[in-house]
């Protein structure tokens, strides 16, 4: 890598981003994301993204041009960023000539205003040249003091984020005690250029101070006794708890509501982490469980025709979980003899099936076809009911605490070491003396009572059910998380859900780009951090090849009464 | 190692799986029992002539030598890497997709029907070197970083690339749809030992088993055949003894992308519509296509693809209708998927069996 | 971990009797406005804001897309409504029930909109319009058809659900007298794709039809992503239907319509469709063969919609450059005209010149519409929110070119 001269290294690169900037432009997200004002009257967001394509083809020169000097690098920087201007001017210039929007619907009118910033051909000098300009800043951004790069990254980054989220942030800010600085820094299309200022200034505060107090303060927490510092922790833990409990308070319905959409995939997540994380069955038919969770549900509260009972939520959601686990065995069952990816198939084919069959016509007297089930009621506790996305919301949360719980104490079981083992090599562990047979069926089994009881939620959350919910989409999206979360780490699914569910339902209104982000993100996380966001503690291992210290949690469990 | 795996011991071994091994044969009777019931109850109310089953076979044959072309590619990718190209599907569609422009151009300047095997070998052409430049693309960016990586790895890379070409082809195209134009050559029937068959479906089954069979030699024949399949067998051994394991993967996906291209065109000759999810269930599909047939197996692609168009065809009519299930053509997915799972707890290496060295898949 | 117990379950606790006690909706008085359910204050100079929740992404997206259009030139037209500007919140419900919930609980959280649009597809305003009447929004869909919607035994959770698009089963009705009356034609099969949509009109058509003494032969279901028709079709035609009724969406009724030419049997089998492929890409479609299907929809000659109809047309062309996408677009228009006329009607203004809008109020004066000039005739809503005048006709294709698409004369309305 290193040996090339800087020269290629400016090319590749400006030709990797410059690609890229074409690309997206083509495919319209620019032209989308132009709607969108990152400071009112100042910049949109498709000149932001571009603005941001170019400083980062000059950031990513900083690695490989380590050793030459900083006239050199600024050097290559800027053509670098020439370069990665040159398809997008090349392009404009065809256009006049070519009729590109015969086969190519996104090459607009619209688009080239956007890109030639509405004047025309006389402006492509000027792009080479501000793409130039621009790598080199972002070149001379790596070369400032630790602290103020990350002052500026900061700074810039929230601007980014608070700008593309604006519409969400003002549903936050709408108390009534609020609306004075909601008036300040926003108008209806976005943030005013005070507004701007003020994030831009106040996040780079909090990000200096971060800098500066943290070691002072670990410096001052090492001199305290372990029983203070254990009481810290205690309090912090306890202060976490308190804040997630009342969030839905602080952000309101709608927030709340990708919450609880969030937690749905983070159980589901779960249960499929005890297959294909701990057991290594791999599972592509994973929504099957849901539906089922779902429709047994909606079949025994539901005020529909179809319905078997009208059972509070709790007792069929108890239900729920004893059906979803017995067809989690009576879905194991067959499969047992498969291996590998013919497991994938399998599974995808009985996701498949169960989709097709609530949707048939078949069985549409009993369960409501393409009509879905309709009229499921809200929990209720003690007089207490669980009407909006605010109350489920703690529904939610508890059942992802009990199933994480549940979870950690499996994977830490002897049911959790035999699943290891039979993940890392099915015919050892059999001479070994583990029945593969029955924890084949266990991981199954629990699985699906994961799955089922997110069903169940997912059931009173939309307060209908139908078919049409239950799409492949869901699995695929579920064995996405917990990879690009961690295998078979429990922190890891809820991280992989709130970036991979999460974030796209706040950008909702980009949904049309949805997919297309997804699939780069996922081939980019893959290739750069295939371990996940936050990998489990023994793959690290494996990544690192150092054994950890004895871990604590064996300790742990020697003591009495430490079960929680 | 494979040894003291098969040194368990056997009785034990039973006496645990007691249960289960009931629990299965009584899978399989059911199974059995209901589609016996199904036939006999189809047969016995006897709606249907003669010359409209035949017409179900025909239509299963045709559907079928397209699943098995696009079951080519998964079958030889398969084979040399184990690892589910999941983005086939969409490679498959890409060509087609690229190749109606080309059809359009023709077309509008009249020479798409003036001259069809010109025409027809052109866009060909163009579907399958899209097909191929894609299929070489994704292997460069997604695949091969991650070959060392564990097996979910490449898989979920996959997906995301599946997605990424779905969603590219529909900001570059549009969301909507297209029509290729319509070959006069191929409108009306043929008339073969006095069944009529469609042009377009004639079309489709002989250039399928023209493909196949000229794919089979390849691998069998040549000196690049002969690589592929010791690759397949041994990736270490097969680059001690020097062979360019690189450029074979490279080849092996330029090959399967052809495939996947002119299996597209051949869909559009059946179907005309292209859009952008076009290859998605086309794709999972022919991977159980693959399976079915032995993954890793060319012949076994074909007979694969054909007893899937098959069952999708036939099953539900000849035995959900005679299990009085109504609109039986909905579940025809769902016989695809049961005959599926029976086939691999039957036979879990595929009909005519994988070819792979190791039983590790 | 047990000295953490007491804490967080008081804290649990403390937060449910907070979110018990937390009142469902307070009877406001603000301004010179009481309201049992709450009131809007718009400030002087701000604008009204009205949200969208149709299906703008994915594959049902020119659905949307063309009901929202309707009503963006609605709002051109109207200009101002008591002297303040309009803003449009556009929301994708993604023609589904989970993206209904999401687009609908959105627009709940925001206290600035004062009536929304939508949905798009029935199964999004199922679960959707409850939510956005806890809120206090009124909504108004420009195309959801399926009559549970407005059936009698609704309930109180839509009480703020009205719609403009026609019940499906008029649309049925239509269908099925004009295939016994006017073709004449006594056995007929249906097909339908799964979607409530289509499952409900081939229903409703079905009934109908043996009402009127016809025998129904096959009813057969497909799905969306099915190319190949061909088995399905020889099934039906073994059945020997003279007409079929298959009210699905463009890209499966193509392939139906294609390949129904391919089928021993079908010659003589009249095809039917409904306003799912009403519209100019159906014919890129199905190609040639469309020339002679049937297609029920709701009535687009000018001579029924009147010259307001042809301006729109004119406006839309110069506004977008294409014709309309889809068949809901004078629908749209029409609910947010309706949506104007009743914040003009229950808005009040204070000394300084600040709006005020009564939640309850508004949501009642949109049910007192009464004999309401729109682009799709006189609108009337019934307590249950049915406002639309159904006017339903079954047009022929007489040519298979989409440019020479124009809804009256190709395709030509041969009934009523």
């Amino acid at each position: 890598m290193s040996t090339r001269s800087p020269l290629r290294h400016a090319v590749r690169i400006g030709l990797l981003w410059g690609t890229g900037a074409l690309f997206i432009s083509l495919v319209g997200l620019i032209e989308a994301l132009q709607q969108r004002q990152i400071v009112t009257g100042i910049v949109s967001g498709g000149h932001t993204i571009l603005l941001v394509l170019i400083l980062a083809a000059g950031l990513s020169l900083a690695r490989p041009l380590t050793a030459v000097g900083a006239g050199v690098r600024l050097g290559a920087a800027a053509l670098a960023g020439v370069i990665a201007a040159l398809p997008v001017a090349l392009w404009l210039l065809l256009s006049r000539v070519v009729n590109f929007r015969a086969m190519i619907v996104g090459a607009t009118p619209e688009l080239y205003t956007i890109l030639s910033l509405g004047r025309g051909p006389a402006v492509l000098p000027w792009l080479l040249l501000g793409g130039a300009l621009l790598a080199a800043v972002g070149m001379a951004l790596t070369m400032l003091p630790r602290e103020a790069q990350s002052l500026a990254t900061t700074g810039l980054v929230t601007l980014l984020i608070i700008g593309l989220l604006q519409e969400q942030v003002q549903l936050i800010l709408q108390a009534p005690w609020l609306t004075r600085i909601r008036e300040a820094l926003f108008t209806f299309d976005g943030l005013t250029p005070l507004g701007a200022v003020i994030v831009v200034a106040l996040s780079a505060g909090v990000s200096s101070l971060w800098h500066r107090q943290r070691p002072r303060a670990r410096a001052r927490l090492a001199q305290w006794p372990p029983a203070r510092r254990r009481w810290l922790q205690v309090g912090g833990f306890a202060a976490a708890v308190a804040l997630i409990l009342l969030l839905p308070l602080f952000v309101g319905p709608f927030f709340s509501q990708v919450l609880v959409l969030v937690g749905l995939y983070t159980l589901m997540g779960m249960g499929l982490n005890l297959e294909v994380g701990f057991a290594g069955l791999l599972d592509i038919g994973f929504v099957a469980f849901w539906a089922i969770g779902a429709y047994t549900v909606g079949l025994l509260t539901s005020s529909s025709p179809q319905a078997i009972a009208h059972l509070s939520w709790w007792t069929a959601t108890l239900i729920a979980a004893v059906v979803s686990l017995i067809s989690g065995f009576l879905f194991g069952l067959p499969i047992l003899g498969i291996r590998g990816d013919y497991l994938a198939i399998a599974t995808l084919g009985f996701g498949e099936i169960i989709r097709l069959l609530v949707l048939s016509d078949f069985l549409r007297p009993w369960l409501g076809g393409s009509q879905g089930v309709l009229g499921i009621p809200k929990p209720v506790l003690f007089g207490f009911e669980f009407r909006g996305p605010e109350q489920l919301f703690f529904i939610t949360i508890g059942a992802s605490a009990i199933v994480a719980f549940v979870a950690a104490r499996l994977r830490d079981s002897r049911l959790g070491r035999a699943w290891m083992a039979m993940r890392e090599d099915e015919d050892v562990a059999q001479a070994m003396g583990i029945n593969t047979v029955n924890i084949k069926l266990l991981a199954y089994g629990i699985g699906a009572v994961f799955a089922g009881v997110s069903g169940a939620i997912f059931a009173v959350m939309v307060g209908s059910v139908f078919p049409h919910s239950f799409s492949v989409l869901v699995s695929i999206n579920v064995l996405a998380l917990i990879i690009v979360g961690g295998m078979g780490s429990l922190p890891g699914v809820v991280v992989g859900s709130l970036a991979l569910v999460g974030l796209p339902e706040l950008l909702r209104e980009f949904s049309d780009y949805r997919f297309l982000v997804y699939g780069a993100v996922l081939m980019v996380m893959m290739i750069l951090r295939p371990e996940g966001l936050w990998p489990a503690a023994a793959q690290r291992r494996e990544l690192h090849e150092e054994v950890a210290a004895v871990p604590e949690r064996e300790a742990v469990e020697m003591l009495p009464g430490s079960d929680g | 190692m494979g040894v003291n795996a098969m040194a368990l011991p056997r009785s034990r071994w039973w006496r645990r799986l007691s249960v289960i091994e009931l629990y299965l044969w009584a899978f399989r009777l059911a199974v059995v029992l209901v589609v016996v019931w199904g036939v006999v109850g189809t047969v016995r109310a006897a709606r249907y002539s003669g010359e409209v089953w035949l017409d179900f076979v025909v239509f299963g044959f045709s559907q079928g030598a397209i699943y098995a072309l696009i079951a080519l590619g998964y079958t030889m990718v398969y084979g040399i890497l184990r690892m589910i190209n999941f983005a086939h599907g969409d490679i498959f569609m890409v060509g087609a997709y690229t190749a109606y422009y080309a059809a359009r151009a023709l077309d509008q300047r009249g020479i798409f029907n003036s001259r069809p095997l010109l025409s027809l070998a052109l866009i060909l052409v163009v579907a399958m070197v899209v097909s191929m430049v894609t299929a070489l693309l994704v292997e460069r960016v997604a695949y091969r970083p991650l070959r060392r990586a564990p097996r979910l790895v490449p898989l979920i890379s996959a997906i995301g690339a599946s997605f990424f070409l779905e969603y590219a082809v529909r900001g570059l195209y549009g969301s909507g749809f297209q029509a290729y134009p319509e070959f006069n050559v191929f409108k009306g029937e043929w008339v073969l030992f006095g069944v009529g068959i469609l042009r377009t479906q004639a079309v489709v089954i002989v250039s399928a088993l023209i493909l196949m069979a000229a794919l089979y030699l390849f691998v069998m024949r040549t000196k690049t055949g002969t690589a592929m399949r010791s690759v397949a067998e041994d990736m270490e051994v097969a680059a001690l003894m020097g062979i360019n394991v690189d450029r074979i993967i490279v080849i092996t996906f330029a090959i399967g992308g052809a495939a996947a291209g002119a299996a597209g065109i051949l869909y559009a000759l059946v179907f005309k519509q292209v859009h952008f999810f076009m290859g998605f269930y086309p794709g999972i599909k022919a991977f159980t296509a693959a399976v079915l047939g032995g993954i890793g197996n060319i012949p076994g692609a074909l007979l694969g693809g054909v007893a899937l168009g098959l069952i999708e065809s036939v099953a539900p009519i000849l035995v959900l209708d005679g299990l009085g299930i109504v609109a039986p053509y909905q579940l025809k997915d769902v016989t695809a998927f049961i005959m599926l799972v029976m086939v691999l707890i039957f036979r879990p290496s595929g009909i005519l069996g994988e070819r792979l060295a190791t039983k590790k898949a | 971990m047990k000295r953490l117990q007491i804490p967080v379950a008081l804290t649990i606790a403390v937060l449910l009797v907070a979110a018990f006690l937390a009142p469902l909706a307070p009877a406001a008085t603000v301004g010179p406005v009481t309201d049992p359910i709450g009131v809007v204050r718009i400030n002087r100079g701000q604008p009204i804001t009205i949200a969208s929740w149709l299906v703008i992404a994915g594959p049902d997206a020119s659905l949307g897309v063309d009901s929202n259009r309707g009503i963006e030139i609605a709002i051109a037209d109207k200009g101002r409504v008591l002297g303040f500007p309009i803003r449009l919140i556009k929301e994708d419900s993604g023609c589904n029930a989970e993206g209904g919930v999401a687009a609908a609980t959105k627009i709940a959280a925001n206290k600035a909109v004062v009536a929304a649009i939508g949905s798009s597809c029935s199964s999004e305003a199922v679960p959707g319009a409850p939510i956005l009447w806890k809120a206090g929004i009124v909504t108004v869909s420009p195309s959801n058809t399926a009559p549970k919607l407005t059936d009698p035994k609704r309930g109180p959770d839509y009480d703020g659900y009205l719609r403009t698009a026609h019940n499906d089963l008029v649309q049925g009705k239509v269908a099925a007298e004009f295939a016994r009356k006017s073709l004449k034609v006594s056995r007929a099969a249906t097909i339908h794709d799964g979607s409530p949509y289509a499952e409900g009109l081939a229903n409703a058509f079905a009934d109908n039809f043996k009402k009127l003494g016809g025998t129904i032969t096959a009813q057969e279901a497909i799905a969306p992503t099915d190319t190949d028709m061909r088995p399905v079709l020889t099934k039906i035609a073994a059945g020997k239907p003279e007409l079929l009724y298959f009210p699905i969406f463009i890209a499966a009724g193509g392939f139906v319509v294609r390949q129904a030419k391919e089928v021993a049997g079908f010659a003589n089998v009249k095809l039917m469709s409904a306003d799912g492929t009403f519209s100019p890409d159906f014919r890129k479609a199905a190609g040639d063969a469309v020339v002679g299907v049937y297609n029920s929809s709701p009535d687009l000659s000018p001579a029924v919609l009147g010259p307001g109809y042809a301006k729109f047309l004119e406006k839309h062309q110069k506004r977008y450059g294409e014709k309309p996408l889809s068949a809901f677009h004078p629908h749209a228009y029409d609910a947010a005209m309706m949506i104007f006329a009743a914040i003009e009607k229950v808005g009040k203004k204070d000394a300084a010149g600040n709006l005020y809008i009564g939640r309850k109020a508004l949501r009642d004066a949109l049910f007192a519409t009464k004999n309401f000039k729109g682009l799709t005739g006189t609108l009337t809503c019934n307590q249950f929110g049915d406002c639309a005048d159904p006017k339903i006709a079954v047009y022929v294709s007489v040519s298979a070119d989409p440019a020479k698409w124009n809804p009256g004369t190709d395709p030509k309305k041969i009934y009523p």
